[in-house]
C-alpha cells in the first residue's frame, strides 16, 4: 500500500517535471488575410507555419529544455495603421519573434513597435530599402531590397532591352513608389531617357486615361512598379489601346496570378524580376513546393519561401542562444549563417540579406521563364 | 488629337458605367431621401453572380454561344441583386423609414459592408479573371484612337437603360406612382398608392441597372472581386450629386461629365499646372468637383427638380 503511494507520487513528481521541461514559445505572422493581396498574405503565412511544424515535428530543445513553438498569425489588412495595432497586440501577446509584415507600407511603421520591445522582426517580403535604413537593432530581412532589385531592373532596361525612352508608373504604395524611383535612377544612369512618369493607386482598375497619355510619349519600355493585382488589368488595357511597348514590372506583378489576370493579352514582350532565386532554383525550392502543396493544398505564390526561412532564422538563432528570450538570442541572429530553402540566410550590419539576388523573367509559354 | 480623342472614349465608357450606377442613387435619394451606399456593392454583386453563372454554363453546355451565356448570366445576375435590393429594403430600410435621417444612412454603410463581407465568404479574397465573352480587339474608327467592342457596347447599353427607364418613369402607371411618392408618400397612400410596394420596386429597378453595370465594367477589365463596387459606387454617388440628386437626367449627366473629367484630369493636369500636379491626383478629381459643386450650386448640374423627381 505504502509502496504505491510513494510509486504514485514519483510518476506525479515526474509527470510534472516533464511538463515543466516543455516550453511554449510564440512567434508572431503578420499579413494581409483580407484585401485585394490577401492571396499573397494567406502564403506568407503558410510559409511560417510550415516552418514552425517543421520545428516542431524535429522536437527542437532550447537550453535543454523541449520546445513547442506556436504561430500566431495576425491580419493587418495591409493598412499601416491596423499594422501598428496588430504590432501592439503581438508584443502584449509576448511573442518571441514575428514573420512579417509583407508589405512596406506596413512594415516600416510596424518595425519600430517591435524595436522598442526589442523584438526581432524579419519581413519576408517587404523591400523598401527605408525599413533597414532606420538603424533599428532587431529589423531583418530575408529578401533582397528595393534599391537591389531597381539598379538591377534598370541595367535590364537600358541593356538587354536596349531601350532608349521609358515610361514609369506606380501605384503610389510605398513599394511601388520605391521600385520605381530606383529603376528611374538606374535607367538615367544608364542613359535612357524618362518619358513619362505618371501614378494610380493599389485600387484602382481603370489606367486608360494615363496609358493614353503614355502612348502619346512612344515609350520603347513601360515600367510599373504595383502588385499583380494591377499589372493584369494594365496589361489588357495596354492591348486595347494599341500599345506595343515592352512591359516590364517587378516581384509584385511576377505571379501566376498575374498571368491569370492579363489573359491573352499577356505576350513575350512582358518582363518581371523577382528578389531572389526562381522557386526551381532555389536550393530547397523543388521539395518545398511539394510540401505546401501537400500540406496547405495550394501553389506558392511569391514569398513563403521567404517567410519559410524568416522563421528558421529566428528558432534557429534561439536554439543556438540556448534561449527564446529576444534579448539572448538577437546577437546570435546577427552573425547566423544556414542553408535555407532560398539559399544562405544570413543578414549584412543593417539587417538586409547578404548577397540577395535579383532574376529577370520574360513571360513564355504560358508561364514565367527566368532569363 | 489623336490623345484627345482618346481620352474623350476613355471618359465616355467610364461615365457611362458611373451614370449607370448613379441612376440607382438618385432613384432611391428622389423617393426616400436616403443615400443608400450599399448601392455600390450590387455592381460586385452582379459581377460576381454572372462569373459564377458563366462559370456554370461552361460547365454543363460547354457548346453555348459567348452570346447566350452572356445574356443568361446577366439575367441571373439582374435577378439576383433585385432579390437582394428587395430584402434589403424589406429588412434594413423599412422599419428604419420613420427614424431620423441619420439612422437609415448608416445602417446603409453597414449594409455595404455586409454585403462586402459575404461576398468576401463566397468568392473568396483573390481576384477572379472574367470571361470577355464580347470581343476586346480594338477597332480603330478614326486613325490612332481605338475602341473595343465592349466598350461600345457599353456606351450602348447605358443609352438604351437609360432610355428605358425615363420612360418607364415619365410613360407608365408605375411612373406616376413612383413620382407620387417621390413628391409625399403619404399623401400618395391616401390616394390609393401602395406605397411600400412602389418604394420596393424603386430599389429593385436601382438594382438591375447596377447589375448591369456590374457585369460590363467585369468584361471590360476582364477581372471582378469582393471590393471592386467600392469605388465606382463612391464616384457614382458623386455624379448623382453633380447631376442634382434626385434628377434621373442629371444622374446621367453627372456621370458622363464626371467620367470626361477623371479622364482629362488625369491625362492633361501635368500640362496644364507645369507639372506641379501629376496623375496621382485622377481619383481625387470626382471629390474635388464634388466639393465644389456643393459650395456654389448645391442642387447640381440640372437641380433637384422636386416635381418630377423620381
Amino acid at each position: 500500500m505504502k509502496k504505491t503511494v510513494v510509486a504514485l507520487a514519483i510518476m506525479g513528481f515526474g509527470l510534472s517535471a516533464a511538463q515543466a521541461q516543455e516550453m511554449v514559445v510564440k512567434i508572431g505572422s503578420v499579413a494581409p488575410l483580407t484585401g485585394t493581396i490577401s492571396h499573397l498574405g494567406k502564403d506568407n503565412e503558410n510559409g511560417a507555419r510550415l516552418a514552425v511544424e517543421d520545428a516542431n515535428a524535429k522536437g527542437i530543445t532550447i537550453g535543454g529544455k523541449k520546445v513547442k513553438f506556436e504561430l500566431m498569425g495576425e491580419d493587418d489588412q495591409a493598412d499601416p495603421r491596423t499594422g501598428t495595432t496588430v504590432a501592439q497586440r503581438l508584443v502584449d501577446a509576448g511573442v518571441k519573434g514575428v514573420v512579417g509584415h509583407l508589405n512596406s507600407g506596413t512594415t516600416i511603421p510596424a518595425s519600430r513597435i517591435y524595436n522598442q520591445a526589442g523584438i526581432p522582426v524579419i519581413t519576408p517580403s517587404a523591400t523598401n530599402p527605408t525599413l533597414t535604413n532606420q538603424g533599428y537593432k532587431a529589423v531583418f530581412r530575408t529578401i533582397a531590397n528595393d534599391v537591389q532589385q531597381g539598379s538591377v531592373l534598370g541595367k535590364f532596361i537600358s541593356g538587354p532591352l536596349a531601350a532608349k525612352t521609358v515610361a514609369i508608373i506606380d501605384d503610389r504604395t510605398a513599394y511601388g513608389q520605391g521600385l520605381a524611383d530606383e529603376t528611374e535612377k538606374a535607367v538615367k544612369a544608364g542613359g535612357g531617357k524618362v518619358v513619362a512618369r505618371e501614378f494610380t493607386t493599389d485600387k484602382a482598375t481603370d489606367f486608360n486615361a494615363i496609358l493614353t497619355k503614355i502612348r502619346g510619349a512612344k515609350p520603347d519600355v513601360i515600367f510599373f512598379g504595383g502588385m499583380d493585382a494591377q499589372a493584369g488589368p494594365m496589361l489588357r488595357q495596354l492591348k486595347q489601346l494599341g500599345v506595343e511597348a515592352k512591359f516590364v514590372t517587378g516581384d509584385g506583378g511576377c505571379s501566376p496570378e498575374m498571368i491569370k489576370l492579363a489573359g491573352d493579352s499577356i505576350g513575350s514582350n512582358a518582363y518581371c524580376s523577382m528578389a531572389g532565386l526562381p522557386l526551381e532554383k532555389m536550393p530547397g525550392g523543388a521539395e518545398f513546393r511539394d510540401r505546401f502543396k501537400k500540406r496547405f493544398n495550394a501553389d506558392v505564390q511569391i514569398y513563403s519561401p521567404y517567410a519559410y526561412d524568416a522563421a528558421m532564422a529566428l528558432i534557429n538563432a534561439m536554439a543556438a542562444a540556448g534561449s527564446p528570450e529576444p534579448s539572448k538570442y538577437l546577437a546570435s541572429l546577427k552573425k547566423i549563417s544556414f542553408q535555407g530553402v532560398t539559399g544562405t540566410v544570413a543578414f549584412d550590419d543593417k539587417g538586409d540579406i547578404k548577397d540577395g539576388a535579383v532574376t529577370v523573367y520574360q513571360f513564355k509559354n504560358g508561364t514565367w521563364v527566368p532569363m | 488629337m489623336e490623345i484627345f480623342l482618346q481620352q474623350v472614349v476613355n471618359g465616355l465608357v467610364v461615365g457611362s458605367v458611373y451614370a449607370l450606377v448613379a441612376l440607382g442613387y438618385t432613384m432611391v435619394y428622389g423617393i426616400l431621401g436616403l443615400i443608400n451606399f450599399a448601392h455600390g456593392d450590387l455592381v460586385m454583386v452582379g459581377a460576381l453572380t454572372a462569373l459564377q453563372t458563366m462559370m456554370f454554363l461552361m460547365g454543363v453546355a460547354p457548346g453555348m454561344s459567348p452570346m447566350a451565356m452572356l445574356g443568361l448570366s446577366l439575367l441571373v445576375a439582374v435577378g439576383v441583386c433585385m432579390i437582394l435590393a428587395f430584402l434589403m429594403e424589406r429588412l434594413a430600410y423599412r422599419p428604419l423609414r420613420n427614424a431620423p435621417r441619420l439612422a437609415p444612412l448608416i445602417t446603409a454603410i453597414g449594409v455595404s459592408f455586409l454585403l462586402q463581407t459575404l461576398a468576401m465568404i463566397v468568392w473568396g479574397r483573390n481576384y477572379h479573371t472574367f470571361p470577355q465573352l464580347i470581343s476586346t480587339t480594338p477597332l480603330q474608327p478614326v486613325e490612332g484612337v481605338f475602341i473595343t467592342p465592349i466598350q461600345i457596347t457599353i456606351v450602348a447599353v447605358s443609352a438604351l437603360m437609360m432610355a428605358g427607364l425615363i420612360l418607364l418613369v415619365t410613360k407608365t402607371k408605375l411612373g406616376r406612382a413612383m413620382r407620387a411618392t417621390a413628391e409625399n408618400h403619404r399623401v400618395a397612400a391616401l390616394m390609393g398608392v401602395d406605397t411600400n410596394l412602389i418604394i420596393a420596386s424603386t430599389f429593385v429597378i436601382g438594382a438591375a441597372l447596377a447589375a448591369v453595370a456590374g457585369v460590363m465594367f467585369a468584361s471590360n477589365y476582364g477581372i471582378a472581386h469582393y471590393g471592386m463596387g467600392f469605388m465606382p459606387g463612391l464616384k457614382a454617388f458623386t455624379a448623382a450629386v453633380l447631376g442634382g440628386i434626385g434628377n434621373l437626367g442629371g444622374a446621367m449627366l453627372g456621370g458622363i461629365v464626371l467620367g470626361l473629367v477623371e479622364s482629362f484630369g488625369a491625362g492633361y493636369i501635368e500640362q496644364a499646372t507645369f507639372g506641379f500636379l501629376n496623375s496621382s491626383y485622377q481619383d481625387i478629381f470626382a471629390f474635388i468637383i464634388l466639393g465644389l459643386v456643393l459650395i456654389f450650386k448645391p442642387t447640381g448640374l440640372l437641380g433637384e427638380r422636386v416635381s418630377d423627381r423620381a
